[in-house]
């Protein structure tokens, strides 16, 4: 059989279609989004992406409750949306198998937090598998089926930014295990109010206890023996970092995070001189062991970021290797808006009223760095509009405060956010930026868009429609790219004394497919006052003389600098020599 | 034989992760266990980006430490500067003239770094200019390939390998300009002396 090169999401999702799967359902979010993305391509798995987590992991529970298998997708912070759904699914258990795919960002290369899903496995009581290559997440995929069926629970399966993006070669095989299914009605199994609740609760655990001794036993926790003066007790890519910088060490690799097998950890403990855990992020296994008494070796490995093999080698004794010197003072390269971004024209005008911006997750997050600066927080999914709320509460803000949305994040947990405002009544502005697309996580579709995953058309909400329906007093659609426009709607909603809703309207300009002529600077007319350059658009800079100078290759005609040039500098040009294009 | 680890180094959008995929690809080809690790998300506006390769018999960890790279093939100057510690002393630098002015740069709240040739062929680089290299290939976009081109001259895989996989991997439209960017970048540093 020959191997395939795949990333671990792909993996997943092909380990998913082995395992008879029948419909996939998530939220985008990064290092988790290609999961579902690789799984729509397959035959015979209807995938859907939902506004949110919680409505995705509830999707996935009446798949599973209709005698199907479901897979349902996100990252690590989506887990604490659909949390709701699965605490109470491990009690009720499934009918059809019911895996839950999250990923962790160690190190947050792109997120707002690194929490350890372990965590959340042992506080729901549900199994948690651990690949550590895409092999063994295609493997443990399908081995998550069979234990969320074999022992009537639902199976987290816990990856990692370095085991998702990572692309590894993988044996594949065949859609091999059943995909039928049927319903039977099972109210004191399924319908969770208290006396039903407290049956179910007990037999969680005895479900739990039996995972225990198939831990022990359990084809995804291995031994590895060799040199038996030490032995590392480690799980997930860590184990690669162990295998690389300590070759000679024995190994347990836990593959079977939740529950484990006090047994097997001390069978390992007994078969080595000193014993140690490598693991990235929380002491989870640490502290299992501690509290087993296990006498640890003291690796002073940190328990926040990503770990390294070196970290490791050095963490047991090895030398840093002679490495070059830095080259000093280069200029950091923070991620920036894109050229042509519509939310640039929004986060100007904001700026300029020195409006306190509560603002939320997505690209647009990016406005709190130089040079507009333009954000003052940014929580979680949804946030901005109930601190929005909070802050107009408190009273303290001696200017405005305006909650700033995309238009995803709206429909994932902002509208509930609105209806709050509307309710208390409440007289903020909020700002919906709608690009028509789920841009950070790669351009998925959304409600608001309506285009669905696979890129098919679908229903999309009236965003007017549904704010006036919650309640907004004033429902306004702007063109963020119209500068003056776009300040005069934010000034006046800003001071009316009822709740508004401003829509700024207009595609992220990675999805527009045809861009208009860019502009160039007239060097003649050109004063360096710096006016474009602040905009923070990587189109512009300034050249040796000091004068502004837009790089032809980058423009995309969006014009907004041109609206901010009082010496009429900016001027259009023909298509460029387009040579920097890569 | 050991594991070989080549770091590819970039700014979002400028193509890094195909090549990295082509180079892989490659490895696979010729027999080699093989690793490949990239990071998607925010990074990828406009902020630096790397890419790992890493083959050989049996390969573990997919991410380096400083000073394990035995391949560098920056497609920018800063980030080929940036990312210099990686590359272990004596490994093989191909860098892209290139440079892609930060944010900090673009809006002159610091300087351009300067000298950055001169410490880079300190270093043991070999630059070249890859776009002028693409445009005469015919496709501008193709400047990652004539980067992999430089760069294949250092690396222990068949010519024949290497366009097979480039065929395959690039739109189709675009594999002849493609597998002439290639040659180019290939030919330009021959025997790691570059001519541009």
């Amino acid at each position: 059989m020959s191997r395939t090169l795949l990333s671990g999401n792909e993996a997943v999702a092909r380990g998913a279609w082995e395992a008879g799967v029948a419909v996939g359902v998530g939220y985008p979010g990064t290092p988790s989004t290609e999961v579902l993305e690789s799984l729509v391509r397959f035959d015979g798995v209807r995938c859907e992406w939902a506004p949110n987590e919680k409505v995705a992991a509830e999707v996935a529970g009446g798949v599973s409750l209709g005698g199907r298998r479901t897979l349902v997708t996100m990252k690590h912070v989506g887990l604490n949306v659909a949390a709701d759904a699965l605490y109470t699914q491990a009690y009720t258990g499934v009918t059809g198998g019911l895996v839950y795919l999250v990923a962790d960002d160690p190190g947050m290369h792109s997120s707002q937090n690194e929490q350890d899903t372990r965590n959340h496995a042992a506080a729901a009581h549900v199994p948690l598998l651990e690949p550590s290559d895409s092999q063994e997440a295609l493997e443990y995929v399908i081995s998550a089926f069979r234990i969320s069926e074999a022992y009537d629970v639902p199976v987290i399966v816990r990856m990692t930014t370095r085991i998702s993006h990572a692309k590894t070669l993988v044996e594949v095989g065949e859609r091999s295990e059943a995909v039928g299914g049927s319903y039977a009605s099972q109210p004191p199994k399924f319908v969770m109010m208290p006396g039903n609740a407290r049956l179910r609760r007990i037999d969680l655990e005895s479900r739990m206890t039996a995972l225990e001794a198939y831990a022990e036993t359990a084809s995804e926790n291995r031994v590895e023996m060799r040199d038996a003066s030490l032995g590392i007790v480690t799980s997930g890519v860590a184990y690669q970092y162990v295998r690389e910088a300590l070759p000679d060490a024995s190994v347990l690799k836990i593959g079977l995070v939740n529950p484990l097998s006090d047994r097997l950890l001390f069978d390992f403990r007994s078969r080595v001189e000193r014993i140690a855990v490598v693991e990235e992020l929380d002491p989870y296994l640490t502290l299992r062991l501690k509290a087993l008494g296990v006498d640890l070796v003291d690796t002073g490995l940190p328990t926040m970021g990503e770990l390294s093999p070196m970290a490791i080698a050095v963490a047991f004794g090895g030398k840093i290797p002679e490495t070059r010197e830095p080259i000093p003072d280069l200029p950091p390269r923070p991620p920036l808006l894109c050229p042509g971004c519509p939310h640039r024209g929004i986060f100007r005008g904001l700026a300029k009223m020195r409006a306190i911006v509560i603002g939320d997750i997505g690209c647009y997050t990016l406005a709190a760095l130089p040079p507009l600066k333009a954000m003052d927080s940014c929580v979680c999914m949804g946030a901005s509009i109930g601190m929005a709320r909070g802050m107009e509460l408190a009273g303290s803000a001696d200017r405005p405060v305006v909650a700033v949305i995309g238009d995803s994040t709206f429909a994932h947990s902002g509208i509930t956010g609105l209806l709050h405002m509307a309710y208390t009544g409440s007289s903020a502005t909020v700002v919906v930026l709608d690009n028509r697309t789920t841009a950070m996580t790669g351009h998925q579709g959304n409600p608001v868009s309506g285009v669905s995953l696979g890129g098919a058309p679908a229903q999309a909400v009236d965003l007017e429609a549904l704010c006036s329906a919650l309640g907004a007093a004033s429902v306004r659609v702007v063109d963020p790219h119209d500068l003056d426009a776009t300040l005069a709607v934010l000034k006046h909603e800003v001071a009316e004394d009822h709740l508004s809703v401003i829509i700024a309207k207009a595609p992220c300009a990675l999805i527009v497919k045809e861009h208009k002529d860019p502009y160039a600077v007239d060097e003649e007319s050109c004063t360096k006052c710096g006016a474009c350059v602040r905009l923070g658009c990587p189109a512009i800079s300034y050249d040796v003389n000091g004068r502004a100078v837009i790089d032809t290759t980058l423009c995309v005609g969006c014009a907004q600098c041109v609206q901010v040039c009082r010496f009429d500098a900016i001027v259009q040009v023909g298509p460029s020599c387009d040579i920097g294009g890569v | 034989m050991g594991v070989t680890t080549v770091v590819l180094a970039g700014v979002g959008g400028q193509g890094t992760i195909l090549a990295g995929d082509v180079l892989a690809k490659v490895a696979v080809a010729e027999g080699h266990e093989v690793k490949l690790s990239e990071v998607h998300g925010m990074a990828q506006r406009g902020g630096s980006v790397d890419t790992v390769v890493r083959f050989g018999e049996e390969v573990f960890s997919p991410v380096v430490d400083r000073g394990m790279a035995d391949h560098l093939i920056a497609f920018e100057i800063i980030e080929g500067a940036r990312t210099l510690p990686y590359l272990r002393p004596g490994g093989r630098l191909v860098v892209n003239r290139r440079m892609v002015a930060p944010l900090p740069v673009l809006i002159g709240d610091l300087p351009a770094p300067e000298d950055l040739e001169q410490a880079l062929v300190a270093g043991g680089a070999v630059l070249l200019d890859a776009e002028a290299l693409a445009c005469e290939a015919g496709s501008p976009r193709s400047a990652n390939v004539v980067l992999l081109g430089a760069a294949s001259y250092g690396l222990p895989f068949a010519e024949a390998t290497w366009t097979s996989v480039i065929e395959e991997r690039v739109p189709p439209k675009t594999v002849e300009a493609n597998l002439r960017a290639f040659a180019l970048g290939r030919h330009a540093c021959a025997e790691g002396v570059c001519e541009l």
